[in-house]
């Protein structure tokens, strides 16, 4: 229990952050027309590809001999990278359409 | 210094991630809003790179991680320039677990290092030496990154046709006793001899991937879009997870916000298809019972020819398009265009009607036919071309099923019974295009087929309008 409350007070900042995440993205996308809801998973989907950067910081750290680490490592950096340039390259590909749609319209 | 413009760097990202998502709610900005997302991202990816510090040491193996990159770019790039647009539900999916994979695989890594720190240490626990709170990140981004990982490649197998829905009795209590043992093997890893402490990991990850298997597998391929939107807020947590324990503010931002947001939208997904993301996860699609009444004879169905579609779709006033999954698998949307051109030139109104969830993901028709140059305003959404149907002469359904079957409306028996449908039999003639009288993916038959003003028109959907297109101009 006391370890819990240490914990809570050391990371107060990070859950002040969580909670306000959360109301944030709650709000953000809520009057979304459904159209949209593809693409917005897609572009959601490329944002969480911020896993990434933990891939790098363990990559970065990884010691020479680390096999493991080397080698999880390099592979975490790979699959995130995938993640990030996949999922903003498929989202701009869905929008380019609903976009080059409106202009041929005018 | 340099620690302080990394901080920035990670402000800046952040806030371009909030912005981001805000204008990819909104037509009109949608597209600089990915982009401005995708500029932060790379602010954030460059600045950990060349500014990140621990302990007043840099980052190191260079090689390594630019390596990585640019493998994993090249291959992203490449994959999703190369995806047909049909199957973008299916790579958006992929994608996703790659990103459940990463976060699983950073905690792999560091779960390691504690062990390979502690474990000189024998017949000790784990809990003697590493806080609860840094524990629980790591396990907790393991976990959800695996279960992330393995239901995101199952739904994936599943849109591209490569898996089958499985499911076997008693199989949600499994589910429930596997994901009980992930807790459990999770809390012995902690409080058990050290020595074992790598095994009881892996096997903790093990469960989980199991349990991300099991978890989708019963779900029907209709259902997919949903799941892969709650996958995505998951593998949004696990990259928080990894925000917890590097104290990095942008990894949570982003990770929570993505959570967030992907709940929400999954919950939205579930409202356009009028049902409760409970019965989405438990009670799914093609059960015991739904399959026996699909049984029942529904009696004789009408065939019609193309000579005469032809002659029915070029005399009418008003013809409505209803286009589904079939006509997305058969690339179908530019001969779909095409007759549009060419009815539209013989003097007859065309417009689209679109159900929310038509194809495999909600807005995944538009993207199609505005692919193929379909004008936007020509696409109805459901409420609009319902007030439609009784003024229209044909309705010209290509591909689509469960999302004009009446039986969601009349049969309270039916698994789709309560999601709003096209209700296409309101006007004059329905013509059907499928390539067989098969059951959509609800696994349910459709009672619309069976009725007098109803004609089926068998074929691949382009094959189809491709001939249809032939005969109108042969008139």
């Amino acid at each position: 229990m006391e370890a819990i409350l240490t914990w809570i007070a050391d990371n107060q900042q990070m859950i002040y952050i969580v909670i306000l995440m959360i109301f944030v993205g709650i709000e953000v996308i809520g009057h979304v027309p459904s159209v949209l809801h593809t693409p917005l998973m897609s572009g959601a989907n490329a944002i969480h590809g911020v896993v990434i950067i933990g891939a790098i910081i363990v990559m970065g750290k990884a010691e020479h001999d680390n096999y493991v680490a080397l080698i999880l490592g390099f592979l975490a950096v790979v699959l995130g990278t995938l993640n990030v340039v996949g999922g903003f390259v498929v989202t701009d590909r869905m929008l380019e359409m609903f976009k080059g749609k409106k202009k041929s319209s005018k | 210094m340099e620690l302080s413009i990394l901080t920035l760097c990670y402000l800046v990202g952040s806030v371009t991630f909030i912005i981001g998502l805000k204008m990819l709610s909104n037509p009109a900005t949608a597209r600089n809003g990915n982009l401005l997302a995708a500029a932060g991202m790379a602010i954030a990816i460059v600045g950990t790179i060349f500014l990140y510090e621990e302990d007043g040491k840099k980052l190191g193996n260079y090689a390594w991680i630019f390596g990585g990159i640019l493998v994993g770019g090249v291959i992203g790039t490449l994959a999703a320039k190369k995806v047909k647009m049909t199957a973008m539900p299916e790579m958006v999916s992929m994608f996703n677990g790659m990103g459940g994979a990463c976060a699983a695989l950073i905690s792999a890594v560091e779960f390691d290092h504690l062990y390979k720190s502690y474990k000189t240490i024998d017949s000790a626990w784990l809990a003697d030496f590493v806080p609860a709170g840094m524990y629980l990140t790591i396990i907790a981004g393991a976990i959800i990154g695996s279960v992330s990982f393995a239901g995101s490649m199952i739904a994936w197998g599943k849109l591209s046709g490569k898996i089958k829905d499985f499911s076997f009795r008693g199989q949600h209590i499994v589910n429930l006793l596997v994901l009980l043992l992930v807790l459990a093997a999770a809390v012995f890893t902690y409080q058990y001899n050290v020595g074992l402490a790598l095994i009881l990991f892996y096997t903790t990850v093990g469960l989980a991937l199991v349990y991300g298997v099991l978890f989708v597998m019963p779900i029907g391929g209709a259902d997919m879009p949903v799941v892969i939107s709650l996958l995505n807020s998951f593998t949004g947590v696990a990259a928080a997870c990894g925000g917890f324990l590097y104290n990095n503010k942008v990894m949570l931002t982003g990770g929570i916000l993505v959570g967030a947001a992907g709940t929400l939208l999954t919950i939205l997904m579930c409202k356009a298809m009028n049902r409760s993301l409970k019965n989405v996860l438990i009670g799914s699609f093609g059960g015991s019972s739904a399959a026996a009444a699909g049984k029942k004879d529904q009696g004789a169905y009408k065939e019609i020819t193309l000579s005469d579609t032809a002659v029915v779709m070029s005399y009418a006033n008003k013809v409505f398009i209803v286009p589904g999954y079939g006509l997305a698998v058969a690339q179908a949307q530019h001969a779909c265009h095409e007759l549009e051109k060419l009815l539209e030139s013989k003097g007859v109104e065309v417009k689209y009607a679109i159900h929310p969830v038509a194809g495999r993901m909600p807005g995944h028709m538009n993207v199609l036919l505005a692919e193929a140059d379909v004008s936007y305003d020509k696409l109805l959404e459901m409420e609009q071309a319902n007030d439609e149907f009784s003024t229209t002469d044909v309705v010209l359904v290509l591909g689509a099923n469960d999302v004009v079957n009446p039986a969601a409306k009349t049969d309270p028996a039916s698994p789709i019974y309560g999601m709003p449908i096209l209700d296409v039999e309101l006007s004059k003639n329905v013509i059907v295009n499928k390539r067989s009288m098969k059951p959509g993916y609800a696994g349910i038959e459709n009672d619309l087929f069976f009725q007098p003003k109803t004609s089926m028109l068998f074929g691949d959907a382009k094959k189809v309008l491709q001939d249809l297109i032939g005969e109108i101009k042969n008139l």
